[in-house]
Order: structure tokens, then sequence, then C-alpha cells
């Protein structure tokens, strides 16, 4: 049966493999040609205690032809490796969904441990599902009973027995899943052998028991031709911010301190040494940041990242970064507030902070991603704004995007917008340390080294002209409104807002980061109906682009959706008073899901 | 060293800003050696930076005519360990204080020593808040009366060179501000030294804590109660270098030349060379009245250095790795073709 797309969630045990089976089947599907975005959704616990539903871990994944904007809702497939994973997901399944359960998980005491007061295989508790109970651990124990593993290393298996049973299931191949075996336990041939069989016969339970009676086949999807690669975010982020750093000609610095869910974008660095990338773990989120700032000022492009407490902790330091004008790039990929708050889900809370979190009038750049290979792109124009601007900047990306995957269209870096830093490097006898621009009111960049321009520079506030320390009165309000001015003029260096549905005139759903994918295809699926309504969604958002207001003013009604309790929506309204804005936020650690806004923009439009 | 032949005289690395510290204050002295010890190694004055915190010390990047940085409160050593690791051709020197680098920023402190990043952190320890007008900070003598301990303040006060050697540290000077002869080479040692070079300036703050080094750096004092270390030459101290130290068991031991039987072969002889941190420890932990202070170079050890290494890493990275350039990255392993 050929299907347009799919979701499928594999859950299980955070101690199960299920984060690996979900990485391999995307890696396989993405190979295929498929549309594809994925999302992990794990405990913050390492090893939670077994079988219990706080230790669930869930990789999910919506592959297929069209109409793939987002990890999708809810599952067509689901995979529950024991009961706790089950009763995780059993409130949010597709009427006809597939479960695939491992049977000989199923005992009385699994079954207590997840909260079901009976065997849910057995007491009508998914009647109306199709359910396919496999004995996977016994399966796997038999398939690999050969090759005379310890019990706990034959179990660990499972999760390959699973992925092939899977895999079966949309008629897959199992080629790249084997190359990955034999790449990684390239020095453990008796681990290989083993992956290579339980995978196998994964495969053929499937083929041989006709576990169901058709299985599925997701085609390709027509993309623009050219060289894809599959992505997770955080990968993407690094990866622009090397490529930013090779166009600007200068070396990337990143200091940062390990934190859930950005510390993949320090290892994932780390892992280039080849790009001459340095990368510096640092003591703590404050020296993170603070050696960014002093490779800022030695002239590297400097990068720290981080999730929301890390980013309160480095708040005085980007404070410092506001006053010397330095060029910084903060990455926070934002999870669940406040305080440690949930370190494993996603949230759109760190707006505010990113904006106006600091001590004194200290405007900054705020930047967002809107799908994970999108993370790219940003990290890249994240650093142009810095080192052409003279300005910290923050990219906002997510839980959501950094963990998760979609395939990217390979880009050659001649094509990518240059990056010229405003080094100094013949003496200027006019120049002085915070000389500007009349276009940009950016200072330059002089760099520790260039001889006969030795100057100092620091968080007391400086003479306009002499950059000397001053206290004087008008100097300093003179000063305020400039580093202020000299943000609002980036608007003049990014492109126009742009929006989706032309000829609408009713409702304009507006969003930001990473919830681009299921707003745009929550709208688009409305627009197919006939539905007035269009989306913008905003990667600027400090400044704002500059016909932000004409845009605004095209629609009677404007609603601002994301995942907290209305900041956009308060800043738009601190900025541009003159419009009203109705809200919808979620703020459950999930994204939305595009049913739920269908409703929402369906209700609204019935009201006019 | 001939002044002729050097790049600039001592005072032309001075910057043209007029210098703001209270008459008197011991700062005045540090400034002058420092720019001693710039014109004796020779440094040109676009390769040095100068990072500072907050506090008293803190303004002094902006009195000198090289490249400086003058920070926020506690982060100088985090700072200048990014400004050496994107640029290692610089001579990059921290100065700060007691308050700014042993209270809030106590971690990058220890992280720097323990990292031992190649560069010179001063650190003017005049044992009090000057700044922000006299309170006490983390080496303050317990029991002194402050604006914030007005019966006297119950905390126990660090020992800079304990801190440093529990953090591994291979570089410790204790300099008073009354010497600039000593300072001057002590800073030049500290330029010389691979890896984190701590010197403690005994600075006295005029206004809030005078004299609180006084029994120690005073004219009367500073013959019989500073012992000048000096590496291979025997620890000897007071009027005519009649005392000297030896050890007793497990203990250092103050005695006099010609009592005792006691001859000069009896006396130590300092080894600031030597790996093991015990003798040491011993002598940055004398005070009066029992033993005289430890002044000078008492530690200078070579060990690996971090910034070497981390370059290093990058630099057999980039000879070995296959690839040359992100565009050959994003075609690297699994990718597909759309037509």
């Amino acid at each position: 049966m050929i299907v347009e797309s799919a979701v499928i969630k594999f859950a299980g045990d955070s101690g199960d493999g299920i984060q690996l089976a979900g990485t391999l089947f995307t890696e396989n599907v993405a190979l295929m040609g498929n549309a594809i975005a994925t999302f992990p959704d794990f405990p913050s616990e390492i090893r939670a205690p077994q079988g219990t539903v706080a230790g669930v871990s869930g990789f999910q994944i919506h592959f297929g032809t069209s109409g793939v904007h987002s990890p999708g809702d809810a599952p067509d497939v689901l995979v529950a490796m024991n009961p706790a994973a089950l009763k995780a997901n059993i409130h949010a399944l597709k009427a006809n969904c597939l479960i695939i359960v491992d049977a000989d998980s199923f005992g009385k005491r699994d079954i207590e441990k997840a909260g079901f007061d009976s065997n849910p295989l057995e007491d009508g508790t998914l009647e109306g599902y199709q359910v396919i109970a496999a004995p996977i651990t016994s399966l796997t124990k038999a398939s690999v009973a050969e090759l005379g593993l310890d019990n706990k290393s034959a179990d660990r298996c499972k999760n390959m027995f699973t992925l092939g049973l899977v895999l079966w299931l949309f008629n897959e191949s199992l080629d790249s899943t084997l190359r990955y075996f034999e790449q990684k336990f390239k020095k453990n041939p008796v681990i290989e052998a083993a992956n290579k069989k339980a995978l196998n016969a994964g495969f053929n339970y499937g083929l041989n028991t006709e576990a169901i009676k058709t299985s599925f086949t997701v085609l390709p999807a027509p993309k623009a031709s050219g060289t894809y690669r599959n992505m997770t975010g955080n990968q993407a982020t690094a990866w622009g911010f090397m490529a930013a750093a090779e166009k600007a000609g200068r070396p990337l610095f990143l200091g940062s301190y390990p934190i859930t869910p950005a510390t993949d974008i320090m290892q994932e660095l780390t892992k280039h040494k080849w790009s001459g990338a340095r990368v510096f773990q640092a003591e703590d989120e404050i020296a993170g940041i603070c050696s960014a700032i002093g490779a800022a000022f030695a002239g590297n492009i400097a990068v720290t990242t981080t999730s929301g407490p890390g980013m309160a902790l480095k708040t005085e330091a980007i404070g410092l970064a506001v006053m010397t004008e330095l060029p910084i790039v903060i990455v926070d990929v934002q999870r669940g507030g406040p305080s440690t708050g949930l370190p494993t889900k996603t949230e759109q809370s760190d707006l505010m902070q990113a904006i106006w979190g600091r001590n004194g009038e200290s405007p900054v750049v705020v930047l967002s991603a809107g799908t994970p290979s999108d993370c790219f792109d940003w990290a890249y124009e994240a650093v142009r704004i810095a080192v052409e601007h003279m300005t910290p900047v923050f990219l906002l990306t997510e839980s959501y995007l950094g963990n998760g995957a979609e395939p990217w269209k390979i880009k050659k870096l001649a094509d990518m917008p240059a990056i010229t830093p405003r080094t100094l490097a013949n003496p200027d006898p006019a120049w002085k340390p915070y000389s500007r621009d009349e276009e940009k009111l950016a200072r330059y960049w002089v760099i520790p080294g260039t001889a006969a321009m030795q100057h100092r520079i620091g968080g007391l506030e400086k003479d306009e002209c002499t950059g000397c320390v001053s206290t004087n009165p008008q100097n300093h309000e003179k000063m305020v409104k400039i580093r202020k001015e000299k943000i609002k003029k980036i608007e003049n260096y990014i492109p126009l807002q742009r929006y989706k549905g032309k000829d609408a005139k009713k409702l304009l759903v507006v969003g930001w980061g990473g919830q681009f994918g299921i707003l745009m295809g929550a709208v688009k699926e409305l627009q197919e109906e006939g539905k007035d309504l269009a989306y913008a969604h905003f990667n600027y958002i400090n400044p704002l682009p500059k016909n932000t207001a004409e845009v605004f003013s095209k629609f009677e009604k404007i609603i601002v959706c994301e995942l907290n309790d209305g900041q956009l929506a308060k800043y738009l309204r601190a900025v541009m008073p003159q419009f009203q804005y109705e809200q919808y936020n979620k703020i459950q650690g999930l994204p939305f899901t595009v049913k739920e806004l269908k409703e929402k923009f369906t209700q609204l439009l019935s009201e006019f | 060293m001939d002044t002729l032949q050097c790049l600039y005289k001592p005072k032309e690395y001075a910057s043209d800003q007029e210098v703001k510290w209270c008459p008197g204050c011991g700062d005045y002295a540090i400034i002058n050696a420092v720019q001693k010890a710039f014109s004796e190694l020779n440094l040109k004055k676009e390769e040095v930076a100068i990072i500072s915190g907050i506090g008293c010390s803190s303004r002094f990047p902006y009195y000198m005519d090289t490249y400086g940085f003058h920070t926020i409160h506690g982060r100088p050593a985090a700072i200048a360990t990014g400004v050496k690791l994107a640029n290692p051709d610089l001579s990059v020197w921290v100065v700060s204080g007691d308050g700014d680098s042993l209270a809030i920023g106590g971690n990058h402190f220890i992280h720097l020593i323990r990292r031992n990043i190649n560069l010179n952190l001063l650190l003017f320890n005049n044992e009090i808040y000057g700044l922000t007008k006299g309170q006490h900070s983390p080496t303050t003598k317990k029991g002194l009366h402050t604006k914030s301990a007005p019966y006297g303040t119950i905390e126990n006060p660090f020992n800079v060179g304990e801190l440093v050697l529990g953090a591994q540290g291979q570089f410790f000077a204790r300099v008073p501000d009354t010497d600039v002869k000593l300072m001057t080479s002590v800073f030049i040692e500290a330029e010389k030294h691979q890896g984190t070079s701590i010197v403690e300036v005994l600075q006295n703050c005029v206004i809030f804590n005078d004299e609180t080094h006084a029994s120690v750096t005073s004219k009367e004092n500073k013959i019989k109660n500073q012992l000048i270390l000096e590496h291979g030459k025997p620890m000897l101290f007071g009027e005519n270098n009649s005392k000297g130290l030896r050890l007793n068991g497990l203990e250092l031991e103050v005695v006099t030349i010609g009592e005792n039987g006691i001859t000069e072969s009896d006396i130590l002889v300092h080894d600031a060379h030597c790996k093991s941190p015990v003798l040491h420890q011993m002598l940055i932990q004398m005070k009066l009245p029992d033993y005289p202070v430890a002044m000078g170079l008492i530690r200078d050890v070579e060990s690996s250095v971090y910034d070497k290494e981390f370059h290093g890493q990058i630099k057999a990275g980039k000879a070995e790795g296959k690839i040359k350039s992100v565009d050959e990255l994003f075609f690297s392993g699994n990718t597909f073709q759309v037509n």
C-alpha cells in the first residue's frame, strides 16, 4: 500500500536504545529521499526507574512524500517496548493506529509498574487498534544465541530487532543500517554480528509471520534537485558557525559549558579540528561567555552556546559585550523554565530574557531559527550581523529544533552572503576606539597585535569622541541612544517580512522560532480548504523587519502563537501598540499540534 | 639592561590618561615596576593585552599604552583565557585584586591555574574592598573591624599562595609594593615562565586599610621580617643575614648563624624549580611572629601548558584531517541526490 506520509513513534525505557533506533530509521528514510521531521522526547534522568512512565524515552518521526511540515501530531505506528511506553502514549493515538509491543515485557510486575490495573493487551484497552504483540525479547535472544553473548548484551539488541520489523513494515531497505553497524563496530565483530542478526531477524519476522496483512510504502518526496544530507538543528548550528568563520576569514572560537539541550553544538564543533575551530569547555556558564568575549576582543568569531538557566548566568557579561560593542553570538537552545524547569522538553520562554534581560539600557539583536536545518542559515546570519554591526547577537533555537532532524539541501560557501568584519589594519590618526560610520553607527574592530592602534575598552561608559572613561551626563544619554540606534539601523540590512497567503485579509497567524513547520502546516491546510488566513513567521525579532507594521495593517485580526505565556505578543504590544493581538499559547513542554491550531484558527475565523 | 637598546623606556608604556589612584596608593609603585619590566623584556606595545576586573587595581589598563580591557567583577581570568586562546602570540597580563580574584572570581582563578594558561596574573592584595569603601575581603585578617563587620570579621582569611598550590599552581611569587626592584625582577620572571604565573603583591590601601602589611613591609621591619627568596641561594634574612631557615623534622625552624654551632651550611637552599610543592607550601605559610614572611619567587616549575596543547591538537587535526573546507565537509559522509 502506498501512503503519502506516516508518523512513527518509538517508545521504551530510556535504556532501551530508542533514540538510536529512531535515528537509524531516520537516516534510512532520509537516504531514500523522503521528507522527514523528527522529535526526540526523553526524560531528564539518564536512567529513570526501569519500567515506569517517568523513564519512558520517545522518538517520533514524520516522513513522507508530501505534507511533512512537522514531526506530526499523533503516530500512525506506535512501537512500545514495555507497558510503561504504552501507558505514556495511549492518550494520543490515531483511531487506526498500529501498535507494536514486546509481548515478553508484559509480565504482571511490568504491568503494575506502568500503572495499569490489568493487562492492556487482554482487557480490551486496545480494542479498535491493530496490535502486533511480538515476543521481541525472546526472539532477539534466539537470533543471537549462536554468538554466545551474555544475557545483557543479547538483550540490548532488541532495539535493532524492532527497527528491522519497522523497516519491513515500510518496505525499507536494511542497507544503510547494516553499513552503520560495519562502521560503528569495526573493532567489535561479535557485537556487529549480533546487531545484524537482530535487525535481520526483526525484518524476517515481519516477512514470515505476515504480522500485518500489508506493509506500507512511502515514496520519495519531490524536492528541489540537488544533494541533501540529514541534519539535526544543533549540528546545523555548529556547521553554520564553521561556514561563517571560513567566509569571514577569521578563526572560530566557542566558549561553552555543558547544558541540555545545547551541549551537542559544542560536541559537534570539537570534532572538526581540521577547521581550526577553537572549542573551550569552560568551568561555568560565566566563563563560557567571558572566554568568548576575550576571544572577540582578540579578533576571533566568538560564540557561546547555552540554554535558559545558563543564559541567566551570562547576563552580566552580555552587558559588557553591549557596552564594549564586541561581536559575539549567544545561542540559547530553549527548554522549559523557569529555573531547572523541564530540561529535556521544548519551550519558547526565553524571548523576554533575550530582548530585555540585562541591567541598564542594553539593546541586542535577537534572531530565531525556524526548522532544524534552518539553524545553519541563522547561525551564519548571526555571525554576519555581529561582525558587520559590532554587537552581541542572540540566536534562539529550542530543544525541539536542536534535537529534531530534517534533510538539508547542501549549499556552497561561494553562494552564501559575504561577511565583512569591520577590522582596521592601517593606523588612521583620526581613529578613536568608539569612532563609528554614519550608516551603521558601528565602531571598528581593531584587534590586539595591530601596530600603533593600542587602545583600551571596558564596561565603564566612554566618551563618544575620545573613547576615554566618561561620567558626563549628556554623553551617557547620547551613548545610550547611539547604542539603541545602532541596533535599529540593522533593519536596513535585513530582508523585509514576508507572509504566506497574499490574498488573505481576515486573519494573520504570527509565529516565531521552531514552531514554523507546524504553524505553516496548519495554515496551509486551512488555506486549501478555502479559509481566509495567512502566516507570517518572524526570524528577526530585534530589530523587526521594517515593513512589519505594513504587513500587520493588511489584516483584520492577528493571532500570535507561541510556546510560552505570550512573550512575543507582549513585545509586539510594546513596540507596535497600534495593533490588537490575540494569543494562542501552549506551555506543556510540547510542540503545537496541527490539529489544535486548525481548531483555534477555524474558531477565530467563524467569529468574523 | 642598557635603556638605549630598549624598544621603549619604561615611561613610554604609560598612556596619556591621568592616573586617578589615591595619593600614596601602592598601585603607583606597581605600575612603575610593570613599566620597567616591560621595558627590560622589550615587549612590543601592540603585543601586550592587559585584562582587569573590577576594583581599584582594575583601572590599571587605562594607564598603559598597550591593548587593554577593563572587564567585569571577578571575570578577568576567564576573559584573559579567551584572549590567550584566540591569539597565543599576545603577552597577556591580568590585573586583579583580592576581592576580584578570590571572592567573586574565585572559580575562574582556580581553574585558570589548574589549566596552566600561559599568562601572568598580578593580584593586588590590600586585604580590603577599596572601591566599595572598606568591607572585608577574603584576605582580611580575622578580627579586623570593617564597614561590614563593625564587631570584627569572623572569617578565616585565604593565604593566596596556599590557594595557588591547592589549584596545582606552578608559578607563585610574593612581593611588597615597597620594593620596586624586587617587583620588577619577579614580573620579568613571571613573563618568562611558560604557564600561569601568579604574583601576589602586598599592596597598601592608604584609605581603608593603611599599613596592613606594615609589619612586613615598613622600612624598620622589612630586614627582620622578610625572607627574600632567590633560587639557588640560602634562605637567609635579618640584619647582616644573621638568621636563616633549616628543616627540623617536618617543620621549618628559624636559627641564628653562629649560635649553637649553626653555620651557613646548615641553612636550606631555595629550589624554586622543585616539582614537589611541600617546601614551597611551608614557605608560603610562614607568618609573623614565629617566622619571617617569604618574598620573591617561591615556585617556578615547568609543566604542560594548556594553550600550547590546545593549539597543538588543532594543528594536528588540520594536518591529519581529510577535509579542508566546509564545502568538502558538506559533501562528506551520507548524502543523497534528488534529480
